[in-house]
């Protein structure tokens, strides 16, 4: 197997509050391989945001890496710092956020936040740069990209918007597109052309993508393999159609028998008793031993072990558990 | 007899600039047609969904359902009266208190000042009604302890704070309960605690519910009878199985194919081609028809009539 | 199934001050807490005057014109009396006065202010939740109102009080008259501020849900959204206090303002700096310096609140 563009070891970010170090991200490993999607699915205040965050060197102090290694391509970048970071952010990762606004600058024309981004990052002249930004707006199906990269961000719709983001992303060729929640924002046949978008662009080019979402739905129809981040640890990871189809840990197996399904028609559906714990408050040995229904002295005392691929962070791992 | 019986109902806002824009810009009034000739009926103890993407103007009907805006034509009866023509105020107070809402965020949708048992009781007390023990009993009922009673909104999460508003919207013992998008702040495994409890207390109340929602799921796991909106209009009305399994309209056929599946591993979807228009300039005739793949010249000069097709109703010229 | 609420008794108002994100900020800001004792003994010596000061300079029985003049902790040539601060050319005690004018430049202050916030929460509430022709009209007046000057707006409505009121009655009506106009010149900031924060809260959901039961208008906004407005009011309220003191000073250092009568601090610089240049300096500088701390430090209390209810600057 060829050497991940991503490596994640053993990463904890930790926040100092007034009541103690609270843990978002908490001994998360995992790597990205070329042209791979991995999906990070978590609840709300899993950590999910957090880990992709850490890599792009974007936490909002007091929040800071307090253990682990981030290696990019060959490169440990968990250490660098200002102008060092910016340069990688453009050049070798792309970033797509949730909300595409936040993400372009209101006052610039389209084409000129794609040409000054590539004339930052790649060895070419201004012409061509001007050039690689019409053809990239068409890449993502804008439609007429010859003029519209004279137009504004608020003359687009929510997802050309999203488009031009991705273009803006992509336009310097990263080697890693980390994607948080991109389209938690639109509606549902857009998201549908946003997702094929982006699995084309990164498939044809070899990008590493690291797509975090709490959607189930695009978890399964987009990714590779899949993280399940549990209260800032990772729960399960593996290919994504195991871990949807056969759930080794009891959370991801609680989280996919709670969606409803229409193969199930009106039965109750399971529910997960409680709720995530909060980050100044997760117990003891196992995070999710409160709300599991295996749940023994062992899984409240030892901490769980660490997950690598295809395995779940359970002590007693579920066995032909078939969900869908 | 049906519960809610909605009437060619329509909503116009007026998104003009202010007039000494209009006069500089020298442009006319701008009108967003929010909601366009809808009709539809609830019947007694179901589940009503409307369905729709964002400006398909699912919120609007919900706020009209419940009179928190007036229509700007067609009629709401619930239990037979008009809250918007009605002028008896006695016959008004007691619609009221029979129609309930259950907002989208939880985070909103308390009062933070407020502690949960004021907050619980409102819809009571604001009536002068007995409220002595009632918030305890409410929220033993969504699934809360008595002690929350003293606490406030900050004090709890998502879904606990949904069960309060439920609580609230319980307090009154109203008939009819506007759900709009209940769920669609929480997560997913937050999300079946909370549809498991709407059920519950649905079949211990005798409640009617009608479930504005974009999330598919959700609504074929609810719903009685769906109905389909795509910008302002209503487009196609059935039941869960008939509409999941032989959708008539073509938007409706694409808001299904496009919805991400659980099960769909590596599933290569054609998406749908385009974006909802938007609202103030709508395309003539059917609204659907720039995107539609089966779209006729028919399509683009008149707009499609509802018709019944095999127990479902459908506005669509091509149909079948 | 619930979501696993643990049973605790629910805590008392004070209690959860204690723990508030508030307090905490408090607690970690040398500033605020300075600020904080500095208002509170200043306060605390205005209220309890009459035990704290060794005279009182408003009874005339109580004032030797021979102790005129009597620089600071030096005994007179004459009687021998000694004074903290000394004493001005009436012979009355510099920090006696300044103890009784404090209490009615805080007073005027704290009145003025109070004035202030009631009508500009109330036109504030009423322009932000009915909108329409009223909010047009109450804002427009708001508008206009802030190209004058604050303290030219009350000198106006000084001028024309006084005007009105008979000759008699002048010097007793001077202080409410003072109150009238600073308040008067300051309730824009309030109305625009509880007006801002209104139309954000009226279309919260608990608004909505509000309405949806049929209360009135008048409930929703006193019930509903006046104690979630409250927090930026209470900033304005402290930084106009500071202005509103430096305001009446201004005033009456005029002459416009409190009369010699029952002189404010403002009265108070006012006498002393005629005495400045014959060398009796303490008339002038004790109550400047009290004016001073009292401004500066209630303005940094208000400095301090304002950054700590901001969650954006956190």
């Amino acid at each position: 197997m060829a050497d991940p563009v991503l490596s994640i070891r053993d990463l904890s970010v930790e926040i100092p509050t007034r009541h103690g170090i609270v843990r978002p991200v908490d001994g998360v490993s995992y790597d990205i391989q070329a042209g791979e999607i991995l999906g990070i699915v978590g609840e709300s205040g899993a950590g999910k945001s957090m880990a992709g965050n850490a890599v792009i060197g974007l936490l909002n102090p007091p929040a800071h890496i307090s253990k682990g290694e981030i290696w990019l391509n060959g490169q440990r970048i968990d250490h660098l710092k200002g102008d060092a970071m910016r340069r990688l952010r453009g050049k070798e990762i792309g970033m797509v956020f949730q909300d595409p606004l936040t993400s372009l600058n209101p006052l610039l024309r389209i084409g000129d936040q794609l040409t000054e981004t590539m004339l930052t990052h790649l060895p070419i002249s201004r012409a061509e740069a001007e050039k690689r930004a019409v053809a990239a707006l068409e890449e993502v199906g804008i439609p007429g990209a010859a003029e519209r990269v004279n137009s504004y961000p608020h003359e687009f719709s929510g997802g050309m918007r999203q488009r031009v983001v991705i273009a803006l992303a992509l336009c310097a060729e990263p080697s890693l597109v980390i994607a948080d929640e991109p389209t938690t924002a639109l509606d549902v046949s857009v998201q549908a052309q946003i997702i094929a978008l982006l699995r084309r662009l990164c498939r044809d080019r070899g990008t590493a993508v690291m797509l975090i979402t709490h959607d189930m739905g695009v978890i399964a129809e987009a990714t590779d393999r899949v993280a399940v981040m549990y209260a800032g640890r990772l729960a399960e990871l593996g290919p994504v159609r195991d871990v949807l189809t056969h759930p080794q840990h009891p959370y991801t197996h609680g989280l996919m028998a709670s969606t409803p399904l229409a193969s199930q028609g009106k039965r109750r559906l399971h529910q997960i008793p409680g709720a995530m714990p909060r980050l100044d408050a997760v117990p003891d040995g196992c995070a999710f031993n409160p709300r599991c229904p295996h749940a023994t002295d062992k899984c409240r005392q030892a901490p769980v072990p660490r997950v690598s691929n295809g395995q779940a962070a359970c002590w007693y791992p579920l066995v032909d558990e078939k969900v869908i | 007899m049906a519960l809610v019986r909605v009437k060619n109902l329509s909503r116009v806002f007026d998104v003009s600039k202010p007039w000494l824009n209009r006069v500089i810009e020298r442009r006319s009034k701008a009108f967003l047609t929010a909601v366009s000739e809808v009709d539809f009926e609830v019947e007694p103890r179901s589940t009503y969904a409307l369905v729709g993407e964002s400006g398909s103007g699912k919120s609007t009907i919900g706020k009209m359902l419940v009179g928190l805006l007036k229509p700007s034509s067609g009629t709401v009866e619930i239990e037979g009266i008009d809250l918007a023509s009605e002028t008896d105020a006695a016959k008004i107070d007691a619609i009221r208190s029979d129609i309930q809402m259950i907002f989208q965020d939880p985070y909103a949708s308390l009062n933070p000042r407020w502690r949960v048992r004021d907050i619980i009781v409102e819809p009571v007390a604001s009536r002068g009604g007995r409220t002595e023990g009632l918030a305890e009993k409410l929220l033993e009922q969504v699934g809360l302890s008595v002690q929350d009673a003293g606490k406030f909104p900050h004090e709890f999460s998502g879904g606990q704070r949904q069960r309060i508003c439920i609580a609230r919207a319980l307090a009154s013992e109203p008939n009819l309960i506007v759900c709009d998008e209940p769920t669609s702040a929480l997560d997913v495994s937050v999300q079946a605690q909370v549809l498991n409890l709407m059920s519950d207390l649905k079949d211990d109340f005798g409640l009617t519910y009608v479930l504005i929602s974009h999330d598919l799921t959700v609504v074929r796991h609810m719903a009685d009878k769906i109905g389909v909106l795509y910008l302002g209009r209503l487009v196609e009305e059935a039941s869960p199985n008939d509409l999941f399994e032989t959708p008539k309209h073509p938007y409706t056929q694409m808001l299904l194919e496009a919805a991400p599946q659980m099960d769909g591993f590596g599933r290569e979807v054609q998406p749908p081609e385009g974006e909802i228009p938007d609202p103030i300039n709508p395309p003539s005739g059917c609204a659907f028809h720039p995107r539609c793949p089966i779209a006729q010249d028919i399509c683009k000069r008149q707009r499609p009539e509802m018709r019944s097709i095999n127990g479902m109703r459908v506005a669509c010229h091509l149909a079948e | 199934m619930s979501d696993l609420p643990i049973p605790v008794k629910p805590k008392s108002r004070f209690r959860l001050a204690l723990e508030s994100d508030l307090f905490y900020t408090f607690r970690r800001s040398p500033v605020a807490m300075v600020s904080a004792a500095v208002v509170v003994v200043l306060v605390l010596s205005a209220i309890f005057a009459p035990l704290i000061a060794p005279t009182n300079p408003f009874n005339p029985a109580s004032l030797n014109l021979m102790n005129g003049f009597t620089p600071p902790m030096t005994p007179n040539a004459f009687t021998g009396d000694s004074f903290l601060m000394g004493t001005d050319d009436q012979g009355r005690d510099v920090f006696s006065t300044i103890l009784y004018g404090m209490r009615i430049s805080l007073f005027v202050g704290v009145a003025a202010v109070f004035f202030a916030m009631v009508l500009g929460i109330t036109l504030g509430l009423i322009s932000g939740y009915v909108g329409g022709w009223t909010e047009t009209i109450i804002m427009r007046t708001a508008d206009v109102q802030l190209t004058f000057p604050s303290i030219l707006v009350a000198m106006l409505i000084f001028g024309i009080a006084k005007g009105v009121t008979p000759v008699e009655y002048r010097d007793q009506m001077a202080i409410w008259v003072l109150i009238l106009a600073i308040g008067l010149s300051d309730w824009v900031q309030f109305a625009r501020v509880v007006r801002g924060a209104t139309l954000v809260e009226k279309n919260k959901e608990y608004v909505q849900a509000a309405r949806l039961i049929g209360r009135t208008p008048g409930a929703i906004m006193l019930r509903h959204i006046l104690p979630n407005v409250l927090s930026p009011v209470l900033v304005i309220a402290t930084i106009s206090l500071a202005l509103a003191i430096i305001a009446e000073a201004t005033l009456s250092f005029l002459g416009v303002g409190a009369p010699p009568t029952q002189p404010s601090l403002g009265t108070l610089i006012r006498i002393g700096q005629g005495f400045l240049f014959s060398g009796e300096w303490w008339i002038l500088l004790f109550p400047a310096i009290t004016l001073l701390a009292l401004a500066l430090s209630v303005n940094l209390l208000g400095d301090w609140l304002r950054d700590a209810l901001n969650p954006r600057l956190r």
